[in-house]
């Protein structure tokens, strides 16, 4: 069935801009993998599970509730389980290729006028000795196996890295009965304290961390750093050692027995449908105008695809694409809330304070030992890549030709950011033409359906 | 405190599924991971270059190091399929096709 407008993503900037531009009469569409429409940042416990207080799991649940019932009362046509690989520019506009879930062996298209990416992100791990072993998690991966399982990985963890996404999951898990042993930020508490301005918006939402993170006695390691995770089939601890100008200082190493480590260092955007699309990217995220508009006319962009801000950031954009996309394709003016321009405005300060105050300590690869595996799929270590890198390899993609660091199932969305640090050459985004991986014969049906009746 | 009770949760009635032929109980619902590791199973996948186990990373479905043999059927994201009543889950071993080919 055709649509006016395909939304890919149904979290908070995806649920945002259906609902505004669902609201201005246009067709809308929201095509979304997961079982339950949220996104990481809503995500739902299984219905099987009955959870009667899943507000206990999250933040600004409130806001979860308007963007849900605003749904249901809406005329928003929702496809879940659909994994979208592609999305085709067509003569009459656009077509949705996805695969149906959980299997994703079944194809199904969504023809549209215009598309409006909500892509998301996900999360950033940088390498260190013995993150391959069971029981090293991403933070966020914890944190949807929490949201969406109800389970926890362990008895013991330690959580680490750096990103504000380290305070919800630490806090998480430890309302959740696990015991946390230490928070390892690498950043410098001081950073944060110098954005003050841009940051005073996010101070309760900070200070309501720091009282959760007193009342379940979790301690916190500023400046610190996990070097080793320590196991031989699974996780038994982690050493950690604190940070001196973004080096280890030496003779500070100590060792915390856990049976979980969840690590991140930050998120970054899904940028492969738009530039399978063809739309600019500025750095690693969709670049857009103030209308959230891509440089492809009939596509348009928000929230984490557009640059890494949190789900505040994501509902402005939403909100501000979905009315545009509406007004573009009735011919009207856009309309957006004045709140949610200056919110964006606002937010987007504070999000560029933030990722300028968060960051992995600046010398982490000199922590990457020989031996350490960094490209998870093709099991490719640290040496491997160093000795491309000494036979002259200077990128990303010459890496991935010498060492086969890149080309496995995750198509090197786990260790893009480790080789480019190794190489010492800033990040570029991959170019998938696939999103996920298709099945041949999917592929094949394409062909076929394209050449007339087989 | 547990997550069910966190949440607050009534689940409908538990089944079960096996894991490298043991009985193991699932809740209606939940992945193949989160059976797992309610079940204290950490990993279920040994890698095909140095045969190391592997478990979840990632729990959204980007990093494909979940992989495990569900009912024969290689390949599949632990966090992401649902597990259903009578599931033989298995760990897989390399690209999980070795097993079919030996058969052959």
């Amino acid at each position: 069935m055709r649509t006016d407008l395909a939304v890919i993503g149904a979290g908070p900037a995806g649920l945002a801009a259906a609902l505004a531009a669902s609201a201005r009469g246009v067709g809308v569409t929201l095509v979304d993998a997961a079982a339950e429409p949220g996104g990481q940042f809503y995500r739902q416990p299984a219905a099987g599970l009955g959870a009667g207080r899943p507000e206990a799991l999250h933040h600004r649940w409130r806001t979860w509730e308007r963007l849900r019932d605003g749904l249901a009362a809406s005329a928003v046509r929702v496809l879940t389980e659909h994994h979208v690989w592609c999305v085709e520019r067509t003569p009459q506009g656009f077509t949705v290729h996805a695969l149906l879930g959980p299997e994703q062996e079944e194809p199904a298209e969504v023809p549209a006028r215009a598309v409006l990416l909500a892509t998301g992100g996900y999360e950033q791990v940088l390498p260190f000795p013995g993150w391959t072993l069971p029981g090293v998690v991403t933070a966020g991966g914890a944190q949807a196996m929490l949201k969406g399982g109800l389970v926890v990985p362990g008895r013991r963890a330690v959580v680490a890295g750096t990103g504000p996404l380290l305070l919800p999951v630490a806090t998480g898990l430890a309302a959740a009965g696990v015991e946390v042993a230490a928070l390892v930020e690498s950043t410098d508490p001081g950073r944060l304290a110098r954005h003050g301005p841009a940051l005073a918006g996010k101070l309760p939402e900070g200070a309501g961390y720091a009282a959760r993170l007193l009342r379940h006695r979790v301690p916190v390691l500023a400046r610190h750093t996990v070097v080793r995770a320590h196991g031989d089939d699974r996780l038994t601890g982690v050493t950690v050692a604190a940070l001196d100008a973004g080096r280890v200082r030496p003779g500070t190493e100590r060792q915390l027995p856990c049976d979980t480590l969840a690590v991140g260092h930050g998120m970054l955007p899904h940028t492969d449908l738009a530039d399978g699309l063809g739309c600019r990217l500025d750095g690693l995220a969709a670049a857009v105008d103030a209308e959230q508009r891509t440089d492809v006319p009939g596509v348009w962009a928000a929230g984490e695809a557009t640059g890494i801000g949190g789900a505040a950031l994501a509902l402005a954009e939403g909100h501000i694409a979905g009315c545009s996309a509406a007004a573009r394709l009735r011919g009207t003016t856009p309309d957006p809330a004045p709140a949610a321009v200056k919110a964006r405005t606002r937010l987007r300060r504070s999000a560029a304070a933030l990722d300028s105050a968060y960051a992995p300590p600046a010398h982490w690869p000199e922590q990457v030992t020989d031996d350490t595996v960094v490209c998870r799929c093709e099991e490719v270590t640290a040496g491997a890549v160093r000795d491309a890198l000494d036979l002259g390899a200077g990128d990303e993609r010459t890496v991935k030709l010498l060492t086969r660091a890149g080309m496995g199932w995750c198509q090197g969305r786990m260790c893009s950011a480790a080789v480019a640090g190794l190489a010492g050459c800033p990040p570029t985004p991959s170019r998938r033409p696939f999103a996920r991986p298709v099945p041949l014969g999917v592929l094949a049906r394409q062909h076929y359906s394209q050449e007339g009746p087989s | 405190m547990n997550p069910l009770q966190l949440a607050g949760a009534r689940p409908g009635p538990a089944f079960t599924v096996t894991f490298d032929g043991r009985p193991v109980e699932a809740l209606p619902g939940q992945t193949v991971a989160a059976v797992l590791w309610a079940a204290g199973i950490t990993s279920w996948r040994a890698t095909r270059g140095e045969g190391r186990p592997r478990g979840v990373f990632c729990g959204i479905g980007v990093c494909f190091d979940c992989l495990v043999t569900v009912n024969g059927r290689p390949n599949q994201r632990a966090c992401l399929v649902p597990a259903r009543p009578g599931d033989e889950i298995g760990t897989q071993g390399g690209t999980g096709h070795e097993e079919v080919r030996r058969a052959d």
